[in-house]
């Protein structure tokens, strides 16, 4: 009987072992994060966000009235953001520095300034 | 292939390419020149705008008329690429301020006077406004050889041109002739100018696509109030200067607000432009000022 549950405690640590190696132990890796950003005309709330270079977030993006856009030029991302509906957009900010993003979809008088921008540090 | 080029690349360029591009010794400015036609390139009135970029907006739109007016040659016709108002979200101003545009240009001698949207007039309701007083917002017409095509990449408010303009682009450019003589107008750019400004057009590379095999066509356009030369391959893309305020360069300062008023030089960075075909894709390009100095 203990030498039945040794050789299953040694056959599930090989397997753990097997998948960490190959990167399929997805069970302890830390959950991405997910930023929240409202759009209303014509804003972005936030629209000055901090990132780490080389790590992945999940942007949850709403709208409180129109149809906007939200796009990054230099990552060459964007998405709709439809009133009512959430519309999560991942991305991962390659290099450190500023990453502009702006409303692509025009929304009235004051769409030109409808811009933020992603701070990304080392 | 694109490159960014200034003024003077450009002339450079123009004489290796055969494009011409002047800004003086034109029939305007100085001598009368021989010459098959020319026409007038209006763009980015915004009319119905208020506010400290433009302190004489009331009177800006019927200066340039009057200065047109007394243009030394009558040009064979006048185009006006886009934004020909203000943007505003009520549908009853908007109709309002078509109209008054309308009623203004109505002042132009030359009456062969063509009208595109830009995403001001069109993109809050698919320029339902904008045809309800000029008709249709693509086109084509064709003028002592040469092929105008006006497409229209603002009434989608996403600023595409969309698969069925693009289709009816294909379709038409089908029946023009390799070296057809061909002349695009657009509001947006065609190419990513400044995607971080919107300075885009968003399928605007599949229309360049299908321009592409064409040997002779050249590209007028406006949304950046401001003059700009560009090529993608063999075809020239010109932008115009507004006629309500002035923008900066692309990405020089942070954001794309309007340059300030220059109480010192009214007018200062606005005007139009003529541009006289003297063959295929052969253009010569004479800036020209709102108020023609005394």
């Amino acid at each position: 009987m203990n030498t039945h549950r040794n050789r299953m405690r040694i056959a599930a640590g090989a397997l753990a072992v097997g998948l960490a190696a190959c990167g399929l132990y997805a069970v302890a890796q830390p959950a991405e994060q997910v930023i929240k950003i409202s759009a209303k005309k014509f804003t972005y709330t936030p629209n000055q966000i901090k990132l780490k270079k080389g790590v992945p977030v999940i942007l949850e993006l709403t709208s409180e009235d129109v149809v906007m856009g939200l796009k990054i030029p230099d990552l060459k991302a964007r998405a709709d953001i439809l009133p009512g509906q959430v519309t999560r957009l991942r991305i991962v900010p390659t290099k450190a520095g500023t990453l502009a993003f702006l409303c692509d979809i025009f929304c009235g008088s004051g769409h030109e300034d409808m811009t933020g921008a992603f701070i990304v540090e080392e | 292939m694109k490159l960014p080029i200034d003024r003077r690349q450009f002339l450079k360029l123009a004489g290796l390419g055969g494009v011409v591009f002047a800004s003086s010794l034109a029939r305007n400015v100085g001598a009368a020149v021989a010459d098959d036609f020319y026409f007038v390139q209006l763009s980015d009135t915004h009319w119905g705008f208020e506010g400290p970029p433009n302190p004489d907006a009331k009177v800006t739109l019927p200066k340039t008329v009057a200065t047109v007016n007394a243009l030394k040659d009558a040009p064979d016709f006048i185009m006006f690429t886009g934004d020909l108002t203000h943007t505003t979200d009520d549908p009853k101003e908007r109709r309002q301020r078509l109209a008054e545009f309308k009623k203004i240009v109505a002042d132009l001698k030359v009456k062969n006077v063509h009208f595109m949207p830009g995403e001001h007039d069109a993109s809050l309701d698919r320029g339902e406004a904008f045809q309800e007083y000029f008709g249709k917002t693509h086109y084509t017409f064709d003028h002592k050889g040469v092929h105008f095509i006006v497409i229209d990449n603002v009434s989608d408010p996403t600023g595409a041109i969309g698969d069925e303009q693009m289709d009816w682009l294909r379709t038409d450019l089908a029946k023009q002739k390799p070296d057809a003589n061909i002349v695009v107008f657009t509001h947006r750019p065609l190419f990513d100018l400044a995607p971080e400004w919107d300075w885009a057009t968003r399928d605007g590379a599949k229309a360049l696509e299908l321009l592409l095999p064409h040997a002779n066509v050249t590209v007028f356009y406006g949304h950046i109030h401001q003059e700009h030369h560009y090529m993608t391959g063999h075809i020239a893309h010109h932008a115009a200067k507004g006629l309500m305020f002035a923008l900066p360069v692309a990405k020089s300062q942070p954001k794309r607000t309007p340059l300030p008023w220059d109480p010192a030089h009214p007018y200062a960075g606005l005007g139009f432009r003529d541009v006289e075909a003297e063959g295929p894709a052969k253009f010569e390009i004479n800036e020209l000022p709102v108020v023609k100095a005394s």
